[in-house]
């Protein structure tokens, strides 16, 4: 057991994890964010995606050690209050779920390729989006999500 | 801790949509109900012979006495306006939590936002056999509606009485009832202060049509989209309980093996460890998964095996091990008409052939999940299954109590395709929990999930047929080995006919899968077709039209092929067209494709995927059109690449890095057209959408490069042309 500080969200929280324990399973176990899920646990499928600085990872294959002293965005830290991330509400505009298992990662996914790159085209959003897997098959509305909130960013200046 | 073996854990070979016998008991009086409930007004709706035996004892059951059994579903309207809705069925991703509050919005006359639904919880909804067979809109969405509109009647009925005016004058809208001729109005919520008013209503009574729906026939979106993209939803896999432990079983090395030795000394000496030991069933309890993972992981087991198939004998295996057994679904398995052997005889073209599909995993996004926690001898499960009330037999007879102690929720899970109908998880949370003596959750891992659920059958179909010069089919023969009954019999109109499902000893445990065999039995029909419609020299579509009668198909053939273009000369080279179709529970479907294959390497891209459903009048167009996409996109992976392969009693692809399912890349532009007949009943979509994809692509491929493909999935590793 290793005492660590894990920047989740905008808040520093101090957990106690096992040296082989993922980043994974201290947010969901430890912190209660169980908006970020399990769906391979071999960076496979993108289920477990938050983003670290900034930038979309596989939450099951970091050690949780390795992402102390990071800043950690997981889907719960995303909206402002009640001001939904523009690609959130494009999630919802779409209809760009069923089951939703895989959504939290899409979208994490998703706020990755727009942080850099804020205008993708449709090639880029699937070579972008390509380790995400939706079993439901709703990729061509996700697709559309990512576009729609390209725009709706574009449009507020953001 | 060590336990002595003391329970067997129940082994299903296989499972397909079977029906837990209806040991439905109502827990609740009626008092009780309204003490739970709060007061109002409470809708039941229930089959005739039981609501004539109601009615003749008064239309109100006397205090104390319980609700009838043969119940589907109720409603529940509060003093505060709020109407809840209590099924059986489960959501899952189908949307029917929307769709159905959409068809009670209806019939209530009531905002969608004053309805909150109650879904597979075996304590307070109403036994249900399970969410599957896309019964849910024909049945359930059916029934709520009923009961929707006898609420909405009697609230008419309470005003009228209130205000000693006569009903007609009164009209029910937005949860109020109001009369245009006074301007009064009242909300349904004061209406029923106070009161206890109960009504059952007859599952037959009539209803709108469709042509004067408002809400039900809208795209509305998920009624509860925001959790889902803020993260908030909590699956089975999410709940916590105080004190709750981690579980982690350990695995056999193989199918149907033995455990002959087992040394957990260094695990049980880990702090927080429970370890479970009882028959085969090996497990550990942990504080957190990391743990539980790692005293698995000290477990040392040693299991023994008897030989096993392996899956390159799959197909000679199968036809070899035929057994008497029906179709485990109970589906008929015989169909003869005419003579099969004199029109083969008289035909002028004759045709056998042999098509194979593969074993295939669900993989649905969230694997099995389950939290058990026991209270004395009451056991309460939070678990993701298509049968709540499956599970709960399940539970009572693995520890042997009563189905009363048993309570199994079902929190809206990350899919099932079929493939969530038993309670695997659900037991082995239970008996960890049963031994820590605290609540335990189960996640099974990705390999797990391929590993020790079940698969979609694997099948060999044979198929015979005859025909005349002209294109004329006259005689059909077709059996099915091992992948089932559904989708067996042709739409197309053939005077002589035998088909015929034959059940064999399978080498993998088998059960459900999104549309069951009705996915195999269009693949080898629909390519057989297509090899006909080729040795007559006809265009494939006008083949089909040829021989089909069916109004309901042939619409659908043409939708899809307007859509689609089709008959439009083909533009490059590699390019080939498809099409295929069908009809399966209530459904009928039409697939168009396009593909363009890379001769030199082998690489087959969809192009495009066109699919024309119709299903009676279209509850939620949306919610339809994103079933429709879908199914076609998760047909795909079933066409083209994926399939388990095993040897000897092990599975060799396992993992999500070596089962091949559907990524973005793979996904051409899915057009589909719906066709909404608002004169029929509304059937469900869940899968029918689907039964086109496969046969489509691999004549399409047939149509770039003359190559037949009779193998599902058809280029697992790309099209070998030499
Ligand atoms: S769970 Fe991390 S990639 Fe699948
Ligand atoms: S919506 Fe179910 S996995 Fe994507």
């Amino acid at each position: 057991m290793a005492k660590m500080q894990i920047n989740v969200n905008g808040s520093s929280r101090t957990v106690e994890a096992e040296a082989e324990a993922s980043l994974l399973s201290v947010l969901r176990e430890q912190l209660d964010l169980t908006g970020t899920r399990y769906g391979c646990g071999e960076g496979q499928c993108g289920a477990c995606t938050v983003l670290i600085d900034g930038k979309a990872r596989r939450s099951c294959l970091t050690p949780a050690a390795a992402a102390a002293n990071k800043q950690i965005t997981t889907i719960e830290g995303l909206a402002q209050g009640e001001h939904l991330h523009p690609l959130q509400e494009a999630f919802l505009a779409e209809g760009a779920m069923q089951c939703a298992y895989c959504t939290s990662g899409m979208i994490m996914s998703g706020v990755s390729l727009l942080n850099s790159n804020s205008n993708p085209s449709e090639a880029e959003i699937v070579r972008f989006m390509e380790g995400n897997i939706c079993r439901c098959g709703t990729h061509p509305r996700i697709v559309a999500a990512i576009r729609r909130a390209a725009s709706a960013l574009k449009e507020s200046g953001r | 801790m060590n336990e002595k073996p003391e329970l067997q854990m129940p082994l299903e070979p296989e499972r397909y949509e079977l029906s837990a016998p209806p040991t439905y008991h109502f827990e609740i009086d009626r008092r009780e109900w309204f003490k739970f409930l709060g007061a109002g007004l409470l809708v039941v709706c229930v089959s005739k012979s039981v609501a004539a035996a109601q009615e003749s004892g008064g239309s109100r059951p006397a205090p104390g006495e319980a609700l009838p059994k043969e119940i589907g579903a109720w409603l529940h309207l509060g003093e505060n306006g709020v109407v809840t809705v209590y099924t059986g069925k489960v959501e899952m991703g189908q949307n029917i939590r929307t769709s159905l509050s959409q068809g009670v919005a209806e019939e209530l006359h009531v905002p969608m936002g004053k309805i909150q639904m109650v879904m597979g919880d075996t304590q307070l909804t109403p036994f249900d056999r399970g969410t599957f067979g896309s019964l849910t809109t024909p049945t359930m969405n059916l029934q709520l509606r009923k009961v929707a509109a006898a609420a909405r009647n009697l609230l008419v009925d309470l005003a009228a009485a209130q205000w000693k005016v006569d009903r007609q004058r009164l009209v029910a809208a937005d949860g109020k009832i109001s009369d245009p001729g006074t301007k009064r109005s009242v909300e349904y919520g004061i209406l029923v202060k106070g009161q206890q008013l109960t009504q059952t209503v007859p599952a037959e009574e009539a209803l709108a049509p469709a042509t004067q729906w408002t809400v039900a026939g809208q795209p509305l979106p998920k009624v509860d989209g925001r959790d889902f993209v803020t993260g908030k939803h909590k699956y089975p896999s999410d709940q916590k309980l105080p004190e709750m432990l981690y579980g982690k079983i350990v695995r056999p090395s193989s199918f149907n093996a033995t455990l002959v030795s087992l040394d957990t000394h260094e695990a049980e000496q880990m702090p927080g460890v429970t370890v479970v030991h009882d028959g085969n069933f090996v497990g550990v309890a942990a504080p957190s998964s990391v743990i539980a993972s790692r005293a698995a992981a000290a477990i040392k087991t040693e299991w023994k095996s008897e030989a096993q198939p392996s899956n390159k004998d799959l197909f000679e295996y199968l036809k070899k091990n035929v057994t008497e057994g029906g179709d485990p679904t109970g589906a008929p398995t015989r169909y003869d008409a005419g003579s099969v052997e004199q029109a083969l005889a008289s035909a002028e073209h004759r045709l056998q052939q042999t098509y194979t599909v593969s074993y295939i995993a669900h993989t649905p996004l969230e694997p099995r999940a389950a939290l058990a926690q026991w209270s004395g001898d009451h056991l309460t499960v939070w678990t993701g299954t298509q049968r709540p009330f499956g599970v709960r037999s399940e539970l009572a007879a693995a520890f042997r109590i009563p189905e009363e102690n048993v309570r199994v929720l079902m929190p809206d899970t990350g899919s099932g395709y079929g493939g969530k109908h038993t309670g695997d998880a659900a037991v082995e949370a239970a008996r960890l929990a049963r031994s820590a003596k605290r609540p335990v959750k189960v996640v099974w891992t990705r390999e797990e999930e391929f590993t020790w659920a079940y698969f979609r059958p694997a099948g060999v179909i044979e198929v015979a047929s005859g025909m005349q010069k002209d294109g004329t089919i006259t005689a059909w023969e077709f059996h099915n080995y091992n992948s089932g009954a559904a989708g067996i019999r042709t739409h197309y109109d053939i005077a002589n006919q035998r088909i015929a499902f034959h059940a064999a000893r399978t080498p993998l445990r088998q059960g459900s899968y999104r549309g069951l065999a009705a996915t195999a039995n269009h693949f080898a029909r629909e390519t057989h077709m297509d090899e006909l419609a080729h040795v007559v020299k006809m265009d494939p579509l006008e083949f089909r039209l040829k021989n089909a009668k069916d109004a309901r198909l042939r619409d659908v053939y043409q939708a899809a092929a307007k859509k689609f273009g089709w008959g439009k000369a083909k533009s490059g080279a590699g390019q080939g067209f498809g099409v295929a179709g069908g009809s399966e529970k209530g459904g009928y479907v039409a697939t168009c494709v396009e593909v363009a294959v890379d001769r030199a390497s082998g690489e087959v891209k969809i192009v495009r995927v066109v699919t024309a459903f119709e299903c009676g009048a279209v509850v939620n167009p949306d919610g339809l059109r994103n079933q429709i996409e879908g199914a076609n996109i998760m047909g795909l992976g079933g066409a083209l690449f994926e399939a388990v392969e095993f040897e000897n009693g092990r599975i060799l692809n396992g993992l999500m890095s070596l089962y091949r399912v559907p990524r973005f890349r793979d996904i051409p532009p899915v057009e589909s057209v719906m066709l909404d007949r608002k004169d029929l009943p509304s059937m469900g979509a869940g899968e029918t959408p689907m039964m086109g994809v496969a046969p489509a692509i691999g004549n399409a491929i047939f149509d770039a490069t003359g190559v037949r493909l009779r193998s599902l999935p058809l280029v697992p590793n790309g099209l070998k042309l030499d």
